[in-house]
C-alpha cells in the first residue's frame, strides 16, 4: 500500500481490517487479497450508493415536478409512494426486448452500456467527504472531460443502429451539440485550474480559501450551461424532444435497455452537480455537520435547480443551441480565461483580501457582459406590442348606446 | 431582456409549487357533480310509462329497444301498453338526453353516476329488470319540477313515482 | 466546391405526440431545412354531413357537437343560427344573452387549450399546460352546472336555449370573472417575456396578408397579419352589437403574434361576459310555438359565427321535411391548413411543430 492510498482514509481502514483478520491466530488473508477486497468494497459501495440514490431521485423528481404542476405526484405504492422505482424496475424487466428488423445488432446492444458507464465512472475521482474518494488521480479533471465525451458516443451508436430516420435525427443533433459545447466547458475548467494550480479534484477542494463561485462567476455560468447541454437537459434537450422526434435515439429500445438509458439520464445530473460543487463550492467543507452530509446537501441543491429549470423553460432549437455555444459561451470563456490569467500575473500568490478584490472585478465584468450581450440581441429577445382596433360603441351605466 | 423574463417565469413556477394540489385522491375522495349531470344509469318509473316509445323514436343512434303488448293497464287514462322489453345499450349511448326530452309523461330520467364499467361489451346493455329494480336517483336535467324542489341526486334520497311528475 | 446533399422524405405520421390529432405530413428535408410539405388528412372522417341527412334538425345538434370537440358551444350556435335564419324563428332576448355568454366562455376554454398545447410542443414539459387546464376545469364545471355535460353539450335548440341557468351558475361565473384576470397575468408573466420563447417564436412561420386573404383564412391567423376582420363586428349576430369590446391585432403574423393574440382575446372575452351579465333581462328562454319536429320552408341559408379558430359556417338546404336535405360545413381549420406550406418552406423541423400548434387546428373539424 503506497503513499497514495494511505491518505484515503476510507480505503485504508478497510485494508487494515482485512489484513488483521485472524481466524484462530492465523492471518487468512494475504496482502494482495486484502488490497483487492478493500478496493472492491469501496468501489462497490460508491457505485451502489450512486445508483440507489438515483432511483430514489426518480421518485423525488416525479413528485417535485408534480408539485410544480400543482398536482400530486406518485404516492400510491409504499409510504408516500417510495416503492415506485421498484415497481418501475419490475415492469421494465418484464417487458419484451424488441429488436426491429434492419438494426445493426452489435451496436444496438452495446449502445446502452457505452452510455451508462461513463456517467458512473465520473464518481471515481470526486471526493465525497473528507479523505473519502476512490482514487486521487493527479489528472482528475482531464479524466472527467475525457470520460463524459464517450457517453455521447453511446447516444450516437443508439441512434444510428436503430435504423429509424427520427433516431438518426436525434443522433446527429447530439453529435452537433456535443462538439459545440466541449470547448466552452473545457475552457471554464481551465479557469479553475489556473486558480487552484492542479488538475486533481482533491487539491481543487483544498485550494479554495474562498469558494471559486465568487472568483469565477462567468466560469460557473458557462460550466453550468455547457454541462446541461452535454447531458441534454432542458432547455437544451432537442436530442430527445418528445414533441418533435418522438424519443430521438431511444425510440426503438424497450424493456431494460430503455431503462438503462433512462437511468443514465438521471445519474448525469448528479454527476454534473458533484463536479460543480467540487470545483466551485468547496466540495465537502462546511462548519458543523459531517462532510458527507454537506456534500450531499450541496449536490441536492444544484440538482433541484436543474429540475426547476427543466420544469419551467421551453427548449431551444438546434441551430440556436449551437449559436449560443459558439457566439456567446465561447467568447465569454476566452474572456474569463484571459482575465483570470491577467489577475494571477499581477497578484502571484494572492492573500484573502486580494482574492476578494479579484472577485469584485470578476463580478463586474460578468454583469457588464450580460448587459452587452442582451443589448446586442435585443431584436430577438424583446417583446413586441400588439395593436388594437378600438371599439366605437361605448356604453353608459344604464345600458344604452352613447 | 437581461434574463429577467426567464427569472420571472421561474419565480411563478416556484410560487405555484406551494399552492395546494388541484388533484384529489380518487377513489377515496370524489369531486361533487352538478345536479344536472347526465349520468350513466337511467331512472325509469314504470308506473308513469305508457309504452309510447317516443324515447326510442327520438334517440339519434337508435339504441333503445322497446317491445310492448296491449295490456289493459290504466284503462281510465287511455290504456297504457305493458312493456315487455326495454333495452338501453350504454355501450353506444352518447348521453345526449334527447330521449328524456322526448318523454311526455316524465317517466324516463337521466341517472347521476358514472362508474358502470363492465368486463364485456354485451353486459353494457341495461335490461328491463335492472331498470325496474335499480335505485332511482334521477338527474334534474330537463326536469324543472325537480329543480324547483332543489333535489340533488348525489345527496338526497330516491324519489318515488308520484313525486317526480309535473 | 459545394457538398452535394440528398433530400430525405420523412413521414410525420398519423400517430405522433404533437400533431393535434390524427394528421399526417409528408415532409422533404434537406438536413433540417424543410423543402416541401404535403398534408394528408382524412383519418378522422366520420361522414357528419351525410349522417345529418338522416336525422331531424334537433338531432343534428348532437352531431355538430362533435365537429370541433374542443369548442362545442360555438358549433351548436352556428348550426342553430343557420336553421333559425331558414325557418324565420327569432329567439327571445334572454336566450340570446345566455348563448353569447356560453360562446365566449367556450372561446376562453378553446384558447386555453391552444395556448397550453403550444407550450407543450415548445418543450416546457407540461407546466403551462397544467396551469391552462386547471382554469379550463373551472369553465367546464360551470358548463356542467348549466347543461349536465362537460365536453359535448348539445345545449342550444332551435328557438333558444335548452334550459335556463341555475342560480349557482351565476355565483360561480362572477367568482370566475374576478379570478381569471390574475391567472391570465400569470400566463403572461410566465411566457410573454421569456427569452427562450421569444427566440423560438419570433419571425417564425410568417404569413403575408395578401396570401392570407387569397386563401380565405379567418380567425386569429388573419388578425395576426393586421387586417381587422372579426364577424362579431362586421356581421353582428345575436347581441354582439350591444357590447363593447376591442379586437387585438398583430403586425407580422408570426407565431409570437398569434400566441399573444389568443391571450389578449381571452381578456376581451372576459370583458364581453361581464357586460352580458350586467345587461341580461329576465324572460323565457325558448320561443313558443316551435314544434319538436321543425319543418323549415323550402330554400337554403348560410349562417356563420366567429368561432375560436375562425369563421365557422353552416349551409343548409331544406326541402320542407324534418331532416335537412344537405348540410355543408365550412370548417375554419381545414381552410387555415392550406396556408401551411407558405409559412413553412425554408424553416426547420422544430419550427414546423410550433407553427402547426399556432394555427390551432382540430382534426374533428378538418375531417368532419
Amino acid at each position: 500500500m503506497g503513499p497514495i492510498t494511505e491518505a484515503n482514509s476510507y480505503y485504508s481502514s478497510l485494508y487494515k481490517f482485512f489484513l488483521d483478520l485472524e481466524v484462530g491466530g492465523v492471518d487468512i488473508i494475504p496482502e494482495w487479497l486484502a488490497y483487492f477486497l478493500a478496493g472492491f468494497l469501496v468501489i462497490f459501495s460508491i457505485v451502489n450508493a450512486v445508483v440507489i440514490i438515483t432511483t430514489v431521485a426518480t421518485w423525488a423528481e416525479r413528485r417535485l415536478i408534480g408539485r410544480f404542476h400543482n398536482r400530486l405526484g406518485p404516492n400510491r405504492w409504499g409510504p408516500f409512494g417510495l416503492f415506485t422505482p421498484i415497481a418501475d424496475a419490475v415492469k421494465l424487466l418484464g417487458k419484451e426486448d424488441t429488436r426491429p428488423e434492419g438494426v445493426d445488432s452489435w451496436i444496438f446492444n452495446m449502445a446502452p452500456i457505452v452510455f451508462i458507464v461513463p456517467t458512473i465512472l465520473v464518481f471515481a475521482v470526486i471526493p465525497i467527504g473528507e479523505n473519502t474518494y476512490i482514487a486521487n488521480l493527479n489528472i482528475g479533471l482531464l479524466f472527467i472531460v475525457a470520460v463524459t465525451t464517450v457517453g455521447t458516443l453511446g447516444m450516437f451508436m443508439g441512434g444510428w443502429a436503430s435504423g429509424n430516420r427520427f433516431s438518426l435525427f436525434g443522433a446527429m443533433r447530439a453529435v452537433a451539440s456535443l462538439i459545440s459545447y466541449e470547448v466552452p466547458m473545457v475552457l471554464s475548467i481551465v479557469g479553475v485550474v489556473l486558480l487552484s494550480g492542479s488538475l486533481s479534484m482533491v487539491e481543487v477542494v483544498e485550494a479554495q480559501t474562498i469558494p471559486f463561485i465568487f472568483l469565477q462567476p462567468l466560469g460557473f455560468f458557462i460550466f453550468f450551461a455547457a454541462a446541461s447541454a452535454e447531458m441534454n437537459r432542458s432547455p437544451f434537450d432537442v436530442v430527445e424532444a418528445e414533441s418533435e422526434i418522438i424519443a430521438g435515439y431511444h425510440t426503438e429500445y424497450s424493456g431494460m435497455k430503455w431503462g438503462t438509458f433512462q437511468l443514465a439520464e438521471f445519474i448525469a445530473p448528479f454527476g454534473v452537480s458533484a463536479i460543480l460543487v467540487t470545483m466551485f463550492l468547496k466540495g465537502w467543507e462546511g462548519p458543523v455537520l459531517p462532510s458527507h452530509l454537506w456534500f450531499f446537501l450541496k449536490v441536492c441543491f444544484f440538482w433541484f435547480i436543474m429540475l426547476w429549470i427543466r420544469a419551467t423553460l421551453p427548449r431551444l432549437r438546434i441551430d440556436q443551441i449551437m449559436a449560443f455555444a459558439w457566439k456567446i459561451l465561447f467568447p465569454l470563456s476566452v474572456l474569463n480565461l484571459f482575465v483570470t490569467a491577467l489577475e494571477l500575473l499581477i497578484w502571484k500568490d494572492p492573500t484573502v483580501s486580494e482574492l476578494w478584490m479579484m472577485a469584485g472585478i470578476n463580478w463586474t465584468i460578468a454583469i457588464v457582459c450580460l448587459v452587452v450581450i442582451s443589448r446586442a440581441g435585443r431584436s430577438r429577445i424583446s417583446t413586441r406590442p400588439m395593436l388594437f382596433a378600438r371599439s366605437e360603441i361605448s356604453y353608459n351605466q344604464s345600458g344604452e348606446v352613447n | 431582456m437581461y434574463g429577467l423574463g426567464i427569472l420571472g417565469g421561474m419565480l411563478i413556477t416556484l410560487k405555484n409549487m406551494f399552492r395546494t394540489p388541484f388533484t384529489i385522491q380518487y377513489p377515496e375522495q370524489e369531486i361533487p357533480r352538478a345536479s344536472r349531470f347526465r349520468g350513466e344509469e337511467f331512472s325509469w318509473y314504470e308506473e308513469r310509462c305508457t309504452g309510447c316509445a317516443s324515447c326510442a323514436k327520438f334517440c339519434p343512434l337508435g339504441i333503445i329497444k322497446i317491445v310492448t303488448t296491449p295490456g289493459g293497464i290504466n284503462m281510465q287514462e287511455g290504456e297504457s301498453y305493458s312493456v315487455d322489453t326495454f333495452d338501453i345499450d350504454i355501450g353506444r349511448c352518447m348521453f345526449c338526453g334527447l330521449c328524456v326530452e322526448a318523454c311526455p309523461y316524465d317517466a324516463l330520467f337521466m341517472g347521476s353516476g358514472f362508474e358502470r364499467s363492465k368486463y364485456r361489451r354485451s353486459s353494457l346493455v341495461i335490461p328491463i329488470e335492472e331498470l325496474k329494480s335499480s335505485e332511482k336517483r334521477p338527474s334534474t336535467w330537463f326536469r324543472p319540477q325537480l329543480e324547483a324542489k332543489e333535489y340533488n341526486p348525489q345527496k338526497d334520497q330516491d324519489l318515488s313515482w308520484d313525486e317526480v311528475g309535473r | 466546391m459545394p457538398i452535394r446533399t440528398e433530400p430525405v422524405t420523412v413521414n410525420i405520421g398519423p400517430q405522433h405526440p404533437s400533431t393535434h390529432g390524427v394528421f399526417r405530413l409528408r415532409v422533404t428535408f434537406d438536413g433540417e431545412v424543410i423543402q416541401d410539405l404535403e398534408p394528408v388528412f382524412g383519418y378522422l372522417h366520420r361522414g357528419s354531413e351525410k349522417l345529418a341527412e338522416e336525422r331531424t334538425y334537433t338531432q343534428v345538434v348532437t352531431l355538430t357537437d362533435r365537429l370541433d370537440y374542443v369548442a362545442s358551444m360555438s358549433n351548436n350556435l352556428a348550426y342553430v343560427l343557420s336553421v333559425e335564419k331558414l325557418a324565420g324563428v327569432q329567439p327571445p332576448e334572454r336566450a340570446m344573452y345566455i348563448r353569447v355568454i356560453a360562446a365566449e366562455l367556450q372561446r376562453i376554454a378553446s384558447h386555453l387549450v391552444a395556448t397550453g398545447f403550444l407550450l407543450q410542443d415548445l418543450g416546457a414539459l407540461g407546466t403551462p399546460l397544467m396551469y391552462c387546464f386547471r382554469e379550463r376545469e373551472r369553465i367546464l364545471d360551470m358548463f356542467e352546472m348549466l347543461c349536465g355535460a362537460r365536453v359535448t353539450f348539445s345545449y342550444m335548440r332551435i328557438g333558444g336555449v335548452f334550459q335556463d341557468a341555475p342560480p349557482e351558475f351565476w355565483v360561480s361565473l362572477s367568482k370566475f370573472l374576478v379570478d381569471m384576470p390574475h391567472y391570465i397575468d400569470d400566463y403572461e408573466g410566465l411566457l410573454a417575456g421569456n427569452e427562450i420563447l421569444l427566440t423560438r417564436t419570433k419571425d417564425v412561420g410568417v404569413l403575408h396578408q395578401s396570401t392570407a386573404i387569397d386563401a380565405s383564412i379567418t380567425g386569429p391567423v388573419l388578425r395576426g397579419t393586421g387586417l381587422e376582420w372579426d364577424l362579431r363586428k362586421h356581421d353582428p349576430y345575436e347581441i354582439y352589437d350591444r357590447v363593447a369590446f376591442n379586437i387585438p391585432l398583430g403586425t407580422v403574423s408570426d407565431n409570437y403574434d398569434r400566441f399573444m393574440l389568443r391571450i389578449l382575446e381571452m381578456r376581451e372575452s372576459l370583458n364581453i361576459i361581464q357586460q352580458c351579465v350586467q345587461q341580461i333581462p329576465e324572460g323565457p328562454i325558448r320561443t313558443e310555438g316551435v314544434p319538436y319536429l321543425v319543418r323549415p320552408p323550402v330554400g337554403d341559408a348560410y349562417g356563420h359565427v366567429e368561432g375560436p379558430k375562425g369563421e365557422l359556417g353552416f349551409y343548409i338546404v331544406s326541402d320542407g321535411g324534418i331532416a335537412p336535405y344537405r348540410l355543408k360545413i365550412r370548417s375554419p381549420s381545414l381552410i387555415n391548413l392550406t396556408a401551411m406550406k407558405d409559412m413553412l418552406v425554408g424553416g426547420k423541423l422544430s419550427d414546423m411543430i410550433v407553427t402547426l400548434g399556432s394555427i390551432d387546428i382540430n382534426m374533428g373539424e378538418v375531417d368532419r
